[in-house]
């Protein structure tokens, strides 16, 4: 590969100049699709526990980006503590999904019964509890994680740019978690218990399957994948209180433009949102600024791509009110 | 008189008399945390039309909070540096015009925001008008003539007629004269056949539908005129404060009004009244105490959702309003 980058750099300095920045922008242009695509794999590791937590069970979990906040606070912590950001990846595993075990034993579990709004005020004052809590157990000052020695580095990307090495390693881990929740759902007798409980609870009750345990059991998968969402993007990031608030609102949009209770909509609601929101950041500026000064351009066109994703998804919720894989009534 | 219009009645009174007491003793501090709690619970009257009569659980109500806000921050400090708004347009510090235009300008915005999210129901109304919220919050942070992220200071408060508002206890009055019109047009809604139609929207849309009278029209101006008394609220916040930032566009704000219609008692003409009070005293005791209020309110609160429905209305005048 280092052959070809080499390659490549030396055809782009004997060509003409309006050529050499078209190729810059092709370089540019890929970039930036990764970094959606990027940004996009990790809103789906938290629309899928989202959006499987309101499948099953009905209810609409506010507090899951504390959780994706507590896999980035242990991960940090624990990578600083034994040195190894691979041991910390699995502390924020076992963090949140232990967390929210807890929380579905002690508190959840006395909502899937009543109406939403209990449900958006008892997880609001999780939040509440959870924010605090981080702040009160790991103080104000943001939390620094490193990139593991092993994923740093970039690659060399067609068109003569390069692309770090660690946000590719996520687009894979992001693929590799789909494949594996797929086939966990439709292959596996956990999974037949989970579609099945998407569509008859009471039934799938009165077969003989322990329900209480089948929700303990996904709630704790979904905050699970909330916190690898966390830790992984805590090495780019810093870690901080609060830091959860933002992708649980983009993960919102999400998993609305794909339809609740869908995990196929929750990935390509999360890829639609991931680029729309990169590209619109990257594009629209200098789109704008083909007809207006470009300091001008520049502040309409970052204000305008901070509103993109939510015309996108008021568009698409105009034409298709229940989402675009609506998975039930 | 029912044992609810009597317990309204205290609480109105008690609203009333605790800060001309303060002020009588000389405690302006107390005078303006009772102008926070009147303020705060006009906003959750707004919200309370849509919420309590209409059911529609709107996490978005911020947005029509922080738009009254900036109306009156906007007007102010075009009016102080004297420049016109727009080509000729002059902008004002007179209370009454920023009130129109706030409420004005967050009923617009509501239309058609109300008109997306109405489409949907349930989880996809919540969600939905939550993102709306976050779009017009993340546009006032990226959006630098007003201050972007640090948000905008009045360098005094706005002005009404015959009136000193620089003084605590006349801006209290001029806050609680506007609280007591909004909870008086409440209840004129509430009786009135749009009321009617309203709460029977939220029992049985499709019935509704059945007698000839379509739902959406229905929720949708409700979800406007639920937008325009929060705005107007926006805006009287933003002159106690004399600051307006967009805090009090973030969805904390949101959950901040649902919090207090639900402490107080859904859908009760007094409700937002009970639950600003015991909002701001919470904060206020709490605060005091320890640095770590939140954590202690997130318990709170998550006690009374888990164990004691109806809210603070609901313990002291009994009977359920509605089933």
């Amino acid at each position: 590969m280092p052959g070809l980058h080499a390659g490549i750099r030396s055809v782009i300095h004997v060509l003409p100049n309006e050529a050499w920045t078209g190729l810059l922008f092709t370089a540019l242009l890929i970039e930036q699709l990764l970094n959606g695509l990027q940004l996009g794999v990790m809103l789906f590791l938290m629309a899928a526990g989202l959006t499987l937590i309101f499948g099953v069970m009905g209810l609409i979990n506010l507090a899951h980006g504390s959780l994706y906040m507590i896999g980035a606070f242990a991960c940090a912590t624990v990578a600083a503590a034994t040195g190894s950001f691979w041991i910390g990846l699995i502390a924020s595993l076992a963090a949140a999904a232990g967390v929210g075990a807890i929380i579905e034993v002690a508190v959840i579990r006395r909502l899937y019964d009543r109406d939403h709004l209990d449900q958006v005020l008892a997880t609001f004052a999780l939040i509440l509890i959870l924010s605090e809590g981080a702040r009160w157990l790991f103080g104000s000052f943001p939390l620094y994680l490193d990139i593991p020695l092993l994923l740093q580095g970039a690659v060399p990307l067609p068109g003569g740019g390069q692309y770090q090495l660690y946000r590719l390693a996520i687009i894979g881990v992001g693929i590799a978690v789909a494949v594996g929740l797929y086939l966990l759902i439709s292959r596996t007798r956990l999974g037949m218990r989970i579609r099945a409980g998407e569509s008859d609870r009471e039934m799938i009750g009165a077969l003989g399957v322990d329900i209480g345990t089948l929700y303990t059991v996904v709630f704790a998968l979904g905050a699970a994948l909330a916190g690898l969402a966390g830790a992984l993007v805590g090495a780019l990031q810093s870690v901080q209180v609060g830091m959860g608030e933002p992708v649980l609102i983009l993960a919102f949009v999400v998993i609305v433009i794909g339809g609740i209770g869908s995990i196929k909509g929750a990935l390509v609601g999360a890829v639609i949102v991931g680029v729309v929101d990169t590209m619109g950041r990257f594009l629209l500026p200098s789109l704008l600024a083909l007809t207006m000064p470009a300091s001008q351009a520049t502040t309409i066109g970052a204000a305008l791509a901070s509103m993109l994703i939510y015309v996108v998804m008021a568009l698409i919720l105009a034409f298709r009110p229940s989402g675009l894989f609506a998975a039930q009534a | 008189m029912s044992r609810e219009t009597t317990v309204n009645l205290l609480l109105a009174l008690l609203l009333l008399g605790t800060p001309l007491l303060a002020a009588g003793l000389g405690e302006p501090f107390y005078v303006t945390l009772a102008t926070r709690v009147t303020v705060l619970a006009l906003a959750a009257v707004g919200l309370n039309l849509a919420l309590g009569l209409g059911g529609l659980l709107s996490f978005g109500h911020a947005a029509f909070f922080g738009l009254g806000g900036y109306v009156a921050g906007i007007l102010a400090t075009h009016a102080f540096n004297a420049e016109p708004l727009f080509a000729d347009i002059p902008a004002t510090t007179s209370m009454p015009l920023i009130w129109v235009t706030a409420a004005a300008v967050a009923g617009l915005v509501a239309l058609p925001i109300g008109a997306v999210s109405l489409r949907t129901s349930g989880v996809y109304f919540i969600m939905i008008t939550l993102a709306f919220a976050q779009m017009i919050y993340y546009f006032a942070i990226s959006w630098p003539a007003y201050g972007g992220e640090d948000g905008l200071s009045l360098s005094m408060r706005n002005a009404f007629p015959g009136v000193n508002t620089a003084k605590p206890l006349p801006y209290f009055l001029i806050c609680y004269a506007a609280l007591m019109a909004a909870l008086l047009l409440f209840r004129a809604i509430e009786g009135s056949r749009f009321g009617s139609a309203l709460q029977a929207a939220r029992q049985n849309g499709t019935r509704l539908a059945a007698v000839g009278i379509a739902p959406f029209h229905i929720r949708l101006v409700a979800f406007a005129v639920s937008a325009m008394i929060t705005g107007l609220a926006g805006a009287l916040y933003a002159d106690l404060n004399r600051f307006v930032g967009p805090s009090m566009l973030s969805w904390h704000m949101s959950g901040e009004l649902i919090v207090l219609i639900i402490l107080g008692g859904k859908g009760r003409l007094f409700g937002p009244v009970a639950g600003a009070m015991v909002f701001v005293f919470f904060e206020y005791v709490l605060g005091g105490i320890t640095e770590r209020w939140q954590f202690f309110l997130g318990l709170i609160l998550l006690g009374i959702v888990l164990f004691a429905r109806g809210g603070l209305l609901g313990l002291l005048s009994g009977k359920p309003r509605h089933v």
